[in-house]
């Protein structure tokens, strides 16, 4: 049965992936280096908080950072050894900043903390159970952008249709996956099957893009000997970015995300084979997630992948594929098209670090930037942009700062795959005006959010005033009241008083009158 | 040593502005072979000509806006509005033709505008429409079909050539005869068949130039320089008009081979309304563009004073497609039916 697929709009076929280069020995793990940094945020939402101190000693798999909230991972120690420091740490991102870390000396001996395996009951497990399990293990997303993996294994009150396990791997030079779906097949299905648990989901497609024979004869294999039924590995046309997840889900079930929705919305759950294969191993063995597949390739003597212990600096990988970091013009964490340039040799591996791509300056695929010139309309990049935006529009919108026209024309739907500048004849550096533009657009929104809560503030302030004033006012009318009716009151006191007076007076005249007749006139009228 | 640090993607096709110039060039190569095949070397002394002055015109306003001349100077466009503007008037106009026809193009319609990319209009065609409305007699004297050898055209386009010399090499574009012919009350059949201007489907030099330019065009849609969109929209809406008139009387009206074979229809279709810079630029947008100048054309052809409408018809729609993109913008991924 061939399974119906469907194409997305726009997309690029490369000339050449650079894929060969990389898969032609097997994967072995890196050395052990003699410092590991592990940056406290490694994933997206929040990062973790540290549990330990300098001076601790730490077993391999103990926890050393705890997940802070919701969206939020916990960190493992990659192997054992001593934590010499928790501060602050240059980290692989875009920016060059320096962030929290934990930084451990491994003491070589590799000592395992107690682990719990669950291989034969995690069927029994409730699927809040096996969630929490999995975040205990620190899984986040492998294949890019690290979103933690148990958020994404709660579906809330949607129904699950499919569980979709993203072997794609679209992107030109990368093939950590594509190694891993060639020698750990078993794992990855097995690991799937405990996703379709937790999801309830009733089939899973397993996506692989079909310039990967090996990976896909190895998948079915695996397939047919763990899940024959409800499982199907579907080939997909190679085409950049197919690997995208929505791209992915919209290939194998015509399908769109909706702008404003998340893939669950239409019954539909995204993993990357790398992230269910590190589930298998937590499930199965207990083991945290420590370590990770990547590929090394470019300007390096042996491209290759390896298994390397997050917190691994990213130079003794180079120097260990034959490799010059020293040499290095630019060191790329992730693929050519999304991935980020380093601004350090000895940045540590994170979670979600899938390539270290070398330019040496001789690869002529990675030429860097040529001078930019106008926009010429000729619409290559409207044609390539998977989510059919006008990248033209958005260039000229965003360069002029008309950030609200930006928006119009759908800025935040840009996933910032890069297709729209690596076909552009005026080699403009889109991508890099569409950041800018959504990075304008949220301080704009933070700014207007701050002004927001000030005149939110100051007409509160000004009601409380205002309030207070008519409250004031409305005391005084009441006192002014009050003291009339007293006033008022006090009148008729008065009358009365006056009446006795007169009375008073009339009784004391008749007796002044009757006096007077008898004693002198100086004691008068008074 | 510190590291580059680009914003990604770190990868790039390799294409660029020259490449795709380059290309549209080559493609008006058959389109110029025929040319010098059917009327001698006039053509090849106009663009060499055309193309030294729009470099230099094109420096030269580089060095006014203080842009950097290498990049610019090497990017092809000025060459491709050169040519484009020769291949639009007569192969043996005078050489200040040319040059007022380029310096427009270049200096008013390109530069006073920004330069490349910010051009609303396309220069050549500004160029052309300045030309027709000055000197109306030089546009239309067009060319016999007899080929020249090369001193024969330098003269007749550098020296001035007295009046007899130029009626001899001269004659009315067919499209011209056909026009004034059904003006003295004639049915195009009948001014078709009695003339020897006339080849299969339209004058006999216009249908190979059209094919000729219609190769290239496939090949440019081929090499995905330009789109399919607005070739094909505006063929077809020519046709259309074209067919409803001739069945509604064929008589006076020709049919739609005729004006598809006929004047500046392929140059047109695939070479100046594709120019990116001024045409539409949504999917979309680019088939309503591309109808909206083949409908204009064939108007302008048969009911308007000029003798082709092509020109007209690419300025005219050049105004409107700003809109026209804003109202055709795609439906993004995601976004359902209503956005
Ligand atoms: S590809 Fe480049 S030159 Fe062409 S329309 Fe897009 S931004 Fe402009
Ligand atoms: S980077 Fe954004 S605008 Fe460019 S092709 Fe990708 S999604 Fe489209």
């Amino acid at each position: 049965m061939k399974r119906e697929l469907f194409s997305f709009t726009g997309g690029i076929r490369f000339d050449d992936y650079h894929k060969r280069e990389s898969t032609r020995q097997a994967v072995v793990a890196a050395p052990l280096p003699a410092r590991l940094v592990l940056p406290l945020h490694q994933h997206i939402g929040e990062g973790g908080e540290a549990l330990v101190q300098p001076g601790d000693k730490v077993l391999k798999g103990q926890p050393i950072a705890r997940a802070v909230s919701y969206v939020s991972a916990p960190l493992h120690a990659p192997t054992s050894g001593t934590v010499v420091k928790v501060g602050d740490e240059k980290v692989p991102h875009p920016s060059g900043l320096s962030a929290p870390c934990i930084v451990i000396e491994p003491d070589g001996e590799d000592t395992w903390a107690p682990r719990q395996s669950h291989a034969r009951d995690y069927a029994e497990m409730n699927p809040s159970a096996l969630r929490n399990l999995i975040r205990e293990a620190g899984i986040v997303g492998l294949g890019g952008a690290g979103f933690p993996s148990y958020v994404k294994l709660n579906p809330g009150h949607n129904p699950v249709e499919t569980l979709i396990l993203n072997g794609a791997e679209c992107e030109p030079f990368i093939t950590c996956d594509d190694m891993l779906m060639r020698q750990r097949a078993d794992e990855i299905v097995k690991g799937s099957l405990i996703i379709r648990h937790a999801l309830g989901a009733r089939q899973t497609l397993i996506a692989i893009e079909d310039n990967k024979p090996e990976a896909i004869a190895a998948m079915r294999g695996a397939v047919q000997r763990l899940a024959p039924e409800h499982t199907e590995v579907v080939s997909v046309p190679t085409l950049y970015p197919a690997g995208g997840e929505k791209q992915l889900i919209y290939t194998l079930t015509g399908k769109e995300v909706p702008s404003d929705g998340l893939p669950v919305h239409i019954g539909v759950v995204c993993q990357n084979v790398a992230t269910t294969g590190a589930i298998f191993r937590a499930v199965y063995h207990g083991e945290p997630l420590l370590s990770r597949w990547l590929t090394v390739t470019g300007g390096v003597a042996e491209p290759r992948n390896l298994e390397v212990l997050l917190g691994t600096p990213v130079d003794e990988l180079i120097r260990f594929c034959g490799g010059k970091p020293e040499r290095c013009r630019r060191i790329i964490m992730g693929g050519p098209m999304m991935g980020f340039a380093l601004h350090a040799h000895d940045l540590p591996v994170i979670k979600t670090t899938n390539c270290i791509l070398v330019d040496d300056g001789r690869q002529p695929d990675l030429a860097g930037r040529q001078y930019a010139m106008p926009c010429i309309r000729c619409g290559a990049c409207a044609d390539a942009c998977p989510v059919r935006l006008l990248p033209q529009q958005l260039y000229w919108y965003a360069q002029a700062g008309e950030f609200d026209r930006c928006q119009e024309y759908h800025l935040f739907d840009c996933i910032e795959c890069g297709c729209c500048d690596y076909v552009c004849p005026a080699h403009l550096p889109l991508v890099q005006y569409y950041r800018y533009a959504k990075g304008e657009i949220w301080k704009r929104e933070r700014e207007r959010q701050q002004a927001e809560l000030a005149r939110e503030r100051h007409e509160f302030r000004l009601f409380r005033l205002e309030r207070e004033k008519k409250e004031r006012a409305a005391k005084r009318q009441q006192k002014k009241a009050a003291l009339a009716k007293e006033t008022s009151a006090q009148g008729d006191a008065q009358a009365k008083q006056a009446a006795i007076q007169a009375a008073l007076e009339r009784v004391k005249a008749k007796k002044a009158r009757q006096t007077r007749e008898n004693t002198p006139p100086e004691q008068g009228d008074s | 040593m510190s590291l580059y640090t680009p914003s990604s993607p770190h990868m790039h096709a390799d294409t660029s502005i020259a490449q795709v110039m380059s290309k549209v060039l080559l493609a008006l190569l058959p389109g110029i072979a025929a040319y010098v095949w059917l009327f001698g070397w006039g053509i090849v002394v106009q663009l060499s000509f055309a193309t030294l002055l729009a470099l230099g015109a094109e420096a030269l306003m580089l060095r006014l806006r203080r842009r950097p001349l290498l990049p610019f100077l090497t990017d092809g466009s000025a060459i491709v509005t050169a040519w484009l503007l020769c291949l639009s008037i007569p192969p043996i106009a005078p050489w200040w033709i040319t040059a007022i026809g380029v310096l427009f193009a270049i200096v008013l319609a390109k530069h006073l505008y920004g330069g490349l990319g910010y051009n609303p209009f396309n220069p050549a065609m500004v160029g052309y429409a300045a030309l027709l409305i000055s000197f109306p007699a030089e546009m239309t004297a067009w060319q016999a079909p007899q080929p020249l050898d090369l001193a024969q055209a330098a003269s007749l386009i550098f020296l001035a050539p007295p009046r007899e010399v130029l009626d001899a090499v001269t004659s009315a574009t067919p499209m011209d005869f056909l026009r004034t012919q059904l003006g003295l009350d004639k049915t195009v059949d009948e001014v078709i068949a009695h003339s020897p201007l006339f080849g299969y489907l339209a004058g006999k030099t216009q249908e190979i130039l059209n094919l000729m330019f219609l190769l290239g065009g496939l090949w440019l849609i081929k090499q995905r320089i330009i789109g399919w969109q607005i070739p094909v929209a505006m063929l077809a809406s020519l046709a259309i008009m074209a067919a409803v008139f001739h069945l509604y009387d064929p008589e006076r009206f020709a049919s739609p081979a005729f004006h598809l074979a006929s004047g500046a229809v392929m140059l047109g279709a695939f070479f100046i309304a594709t120019d990116p810079v001024s045409a539409s630029t949504t999917p979309r947008g680019r088939l309503i563009y591309g109808a909206g100048i083949g409908i204009l054309v064939y108007v302008i052809r048969t009911w308007g004073g000029y003798p082709d409408g092509v020109a007209f018809a690419v300025l005219l729609l050049n105004i409107c497609a700003p809109t026209i993109d804003y109202y055709t913008k795609p439906r993004v991924f995601g976004h359902g039916d209503k956005d």
